[in-house]
């Protein structure tokens, strides 16, 4: 470790075009040695873009960087990481075939021509011994949870002894405590003057708690730089929104009690993970219609196998899972008739194509039904682009066109994408899980309203997510999800926070 | 092949295995070149080209300088140079590897005819065996016994490769190249010049496997020479899924299955010979419909291959 400070960076009049959007617009921020600063911004603001032209993962049209007081141009990731710049992609940048360990030594620069295993694994064990948070370095990525993964990225930033570290929503598949306990630790090694940390959240919690300096974004533009001290929740969120058009938090009224025959039952579920070990323990979950089950719980405890299996992606042990009284197995048939939407996180590369365009991913679902298509065989490209554009409307979906392909489009807009197709429909049973992973907060309420809506529609709805402000927030009934089981249950009345963390954190406890 | 005759239903067994040696070679060569540059995340289907033109430039070098070990390296250097014309296309945006591998096929079997006719009637020196069947005094089992070198050069290889690929820093930057294109830029890796070498290696290593048909087994240029080996080859390594190790077993497994024809033919069943002979044509084509499945992807595959994406 050098004695030098960790650089301070200046950013000037930074722009960069993408086609005909402009994602960025003469954006100015500095970010002082040893501070943590916060990027703030709605959902296609520009902060993605913002960091990943400074990394030089994208050229910039024009503007210049300042690192500790020399200019210097960036135009690839590897000259970022001599001057001792490192990020925390949204995306995952992971190589998931390959382990812990694998992934750690490949995102060094010098990698010796022989790699002895036992000795970098003996030193990735000590150097994770002074982490806060460790991983088995023989796993392989593919087996890791959203969260897991999360830290990886970090913990391999830090061991590849970055100065300087972007985090673009770093604690989005976080619990509460986790995240605290990442940001804790940026926040401690900025001040010890080993990191200057850009932090990219939505939290508000977060920038009170652990930012000291705040940039907001709005619409590519630098909506203005401010002291974490002098910044209240009103003048950020009026910052980034633009003069209150921020929508109030609108907590959903309980159903009315829900009785009668569960729409969804899944009875003593037994499923392996990827790794042929038993991951789902005997679940047995109850949903009816007009309810919100939320399912809390931290990642890694079986979320992610959970909604697999009901997406019939997964094979079971055993158990049985019925819809409408009748066996379910995820099949296109059974889906439309007993009217399943199933939203999984990371919409993506799990419940998108992102080489199709926002159009066509919208019309998945229906493209062989009326008015869509014509005898079942022809599409109906006149109506398609009326279809989309309306969803586009209603969704809020920021998007320059129809016609754009979806992965040019922000994190937050494909998750709308993704939720406009699936709720546009006639749902009876809607499983989502992480919603609003990455969503900014106005973007999150709104998601989040349409699946209370959805329910007062008296659809039965299952939500699994880490999120467990989000599972308080619109859930009727709250389950724990721990090591493969359900571990608590309360109703939404008697719903305590303490309580429900407890067992959250029973599966670490034990 | 007369070697099994007096060996009776062992012999056939042995001609088997016998056979398997000899035959597997090529295949084994092919499906390690073929193993390099899919990890990469590239598919080379123009390696069936590359047999064929490896096999005609190692023969007409052995005519023409008498050196068998120099047509070998002419093979190869024919194989590397069709790769790296498969790489260079490749590189450039919007090109599909597949169609570039077909045109490669076609553009490497057509200059090996081309080239050459004047070598189908000389004959060339041809490498020598190594002597395995030395405990015998039994012909038969003597000269079944005379093993190509390339043979044991591609096991080698083979068990070479496999560790390689774990344990070196380009093995690593192989897998990362073919697994996730956005991990390499995240870490400021290119994964071009990756398979541009992973590309040219492979063929390298295919226009080896071309040197043995001319120069070891059958030991002759002709035309039909090949026959579609280099194909099977790219099928045998979906079934070796991507495995080095695995593909040695598997080349010995094809290797075998084309020898159960001549095996059954010299102890006089002759009754199904051409069907007997197809044997490896449909043993592909059940491994490839046993190994695929329609609810998983095949294990092992790199992700980044556009037949797996
Ligand atoms: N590679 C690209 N090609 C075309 N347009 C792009 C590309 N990357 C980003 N954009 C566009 O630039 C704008 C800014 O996107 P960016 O990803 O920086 O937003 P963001 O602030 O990070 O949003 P989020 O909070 O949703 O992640 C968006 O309108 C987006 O659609
Ligand atoms: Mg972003």
């Amino acid at each position: 470790m050098t004695v030098l400070p960790p650089p301070t960076i200046e950013l000037r009049n930074i722009s960069k075009q993408f086609g005909t959007v402009r994602a960025l617009d003469a954006v100015s921020a500095r970010f002082q040695s040893g501070r943590v600063h916060a990027l703030l911004g709605e959902n296609g603001a520009g902060k993605s873009t913002l960091v990943k032209c400074l990394l030089g993962y994208y050229r910039a049209d024009a503007g210049e960087t300042i690192v500790d007081g020399r200019r210097v141009a960036i135009s690839h990731p590897a000259e970022a990481h001599a001057l001792g710049l490192g990020m925390v992609y949204q995306h995952f940048t992971l190589v998931p075939q390959m382990t812990v360990a694998e992934n750690f030594v490949l995102g060094r620069g010098k990698i010796p021509l022989v790699v002895k295993w036992k000795d970098e694994q003996d030193q990735l064990r000590s150097f994770m011994a002074g982490m806060p948070f460790r991983l088995d370095p023989q796993r392989k990525v593919s087996t890791l949870a959203a969260g897991e993964k999360q830290k990886l990225e970090i913990l391999k930033q830090l061991y590849l002894g970055r100065r300087f570290l972007v985090l673009d929503e770093p604690t989005s598949v976080l619990t509460p405590a986790e995240a605290d306990e990442v940001l804790g630790e940026m926040r401690n090694l900025a001040n010890a003057s080993k990191l200057t940390v850009v932090l990219i959240t939505h939290k508000f919690r977060e920038v009170e708690q652990f930012a000291q300096d705040v940039t907001v974004l709005r619409g590519g533009k630098l909506a203005g730089s401010v002291d974490q001290k002098d910044a209240s929740k009103e003048t950020l969120a009026t910052m980034m929104f633009g003069g209150g058009t921020a929508e109030k938090s609108r907590v959903a009224k309980p159903a009315a009690v829900a009785d009668g025959v569960p729409y969804l039952k899944i009875h003593e579920l037994i499923a392996d993970g990827d790794r042929g070990t038993p991951v789902l323990n005997g679940v047995s979950i109850d949903v009816r219609p007009g309810e919100i089950v939320g399912v809390a719980g931290v990642s890694g405890n079986g979320q992610k196998e959970l909604v697999e299996v009901l997406a019939g992606q997964r094979a079971t042990t055993s158990g049985s899972i019925l819809v409408d009284r009748q066996a379910f197995s995820g099949t296109r048939s059974e889906i439309k008739r007993a009217g399943v939407a199933l939203i999984s996180e990371e919409p993506l590369a799990n419940s998108a194509v992102r080489t199709l365009s926002v159009m066509e991913n919208l019309a998945l679902r229906q493209f062989d039904e009326k008015p869509l298509s014509l005898a079942k065989f022809f599409l109906n490209r006149s109506r398609l682009a009326p279809f989309a554009r309306d969803l586009i409307q209603r969704y809020k979906v920021r998007a320059s066109s129809p016609f754009v392909r979806l992965d040019t489009l922000s994190g937050g807009n494909v998750q709308r994408v993704v939720l406009a197709r699936e709720l546009s429909r006639d749902v009876k049973l809607l499983i989502v899980q992480n919603p609003c992973f990455g969503l900014d907060a106005s973007a999150a309420t709104n998601i989040r309203q349409q699946i209370v809506d959805a329910r007062d529609r008296g659809a039965a709805v299952l939500l699994v997510s880490e999120d467990l402000d989000e599972i308080l927030e619109i859930s009727d009934r709250i389950l724990v999800l721990s090591e493969g089981t359900v571990s608590f249950e309360t109703s939404r009345a008697n719903a305590e926070v303490y309580e429900i963390g407890r067992h959250m954190a029973g599966a670490h406890a034990a | 092949m007369t070697e099994a005759g007096e060996l009776g239903w062992w012999g056939v067994l042995f001609a088997i295995f016998a056979g398997a040696i000899r035959v597997s070679t090529p295949y084994l060569l092919v499906s390690l070149g073929e193993t390099i540059t899919e990890k990469s995340g590239r598919t080379n289907l123009g390696l069936e080209g590359t047999l064929v033109l490896g096999a005609m430039c190692a023969f007409a070098t052995s005519v023409i300088t008498g050196s068998p070990w120099l047509g070998v390296l002419a093979a190869g250097v024919a194989g590397a140079s069709l790769g790296l014309l498969h790489a260079l296309i490749c590189n450039l945006p919007r090109v599909n590897d597949i169609a570039v591998g077909i045109a490669l096929f076609l553009l490497g079997v057509g200059l090996a005819f081309y080239f050459g006719k004047p070598f189908i009637e000389p004959r060339a020196t041809m490498l020598t065996g190594i002597s395995l069947g030395f405990w015998s005094d039994h012909p038969a089992i003597r000269s079944g016994l005379e093993v190509n070198p390339l043979f044991f050069l591609g096991l080698l290889l083979a068990i070479f490769l496999q560790w390689s690929l774990i344990n070196t820093k380009w093995g690593l930057y192989l897998r990362m190249a073919g697994e996730s294109e956005d991990a390499a830029r995240a870490v400021g890796r290119s994964v071009q010049s990756v398979r541009t070498y992973a590309t040219v290696f492979g063929g390298f290593i295919s226009g080896l496997g071309g040197a043995s048909l001319s120069l070891f087994y059958p030991g002759n240029w002709n035309e039909g020479l090949s026959s579609g080996q280099g194909l099977m080859a790219i099928a045998l390594v979906i079934f070796a899924r991507w495995n080095p190790v695995r593909c040695f077993y598997a080349s010995l497994l094809f290797g075998g299955a084309s020898a159960i024809g001549p095996a059954l033919q010299s102890v006089g069943i002759n009754q199904g010979y051409y069907l007997i002979n197809a044997a490896p044509y449909v043993f592909t084509l059940g491994l490839l419909i046993y190994s695929s499945s329609a609810s998983y992807r095949l294990a092992g595959a790199p992700s980044e291959l556009s037949l797996s994406r």
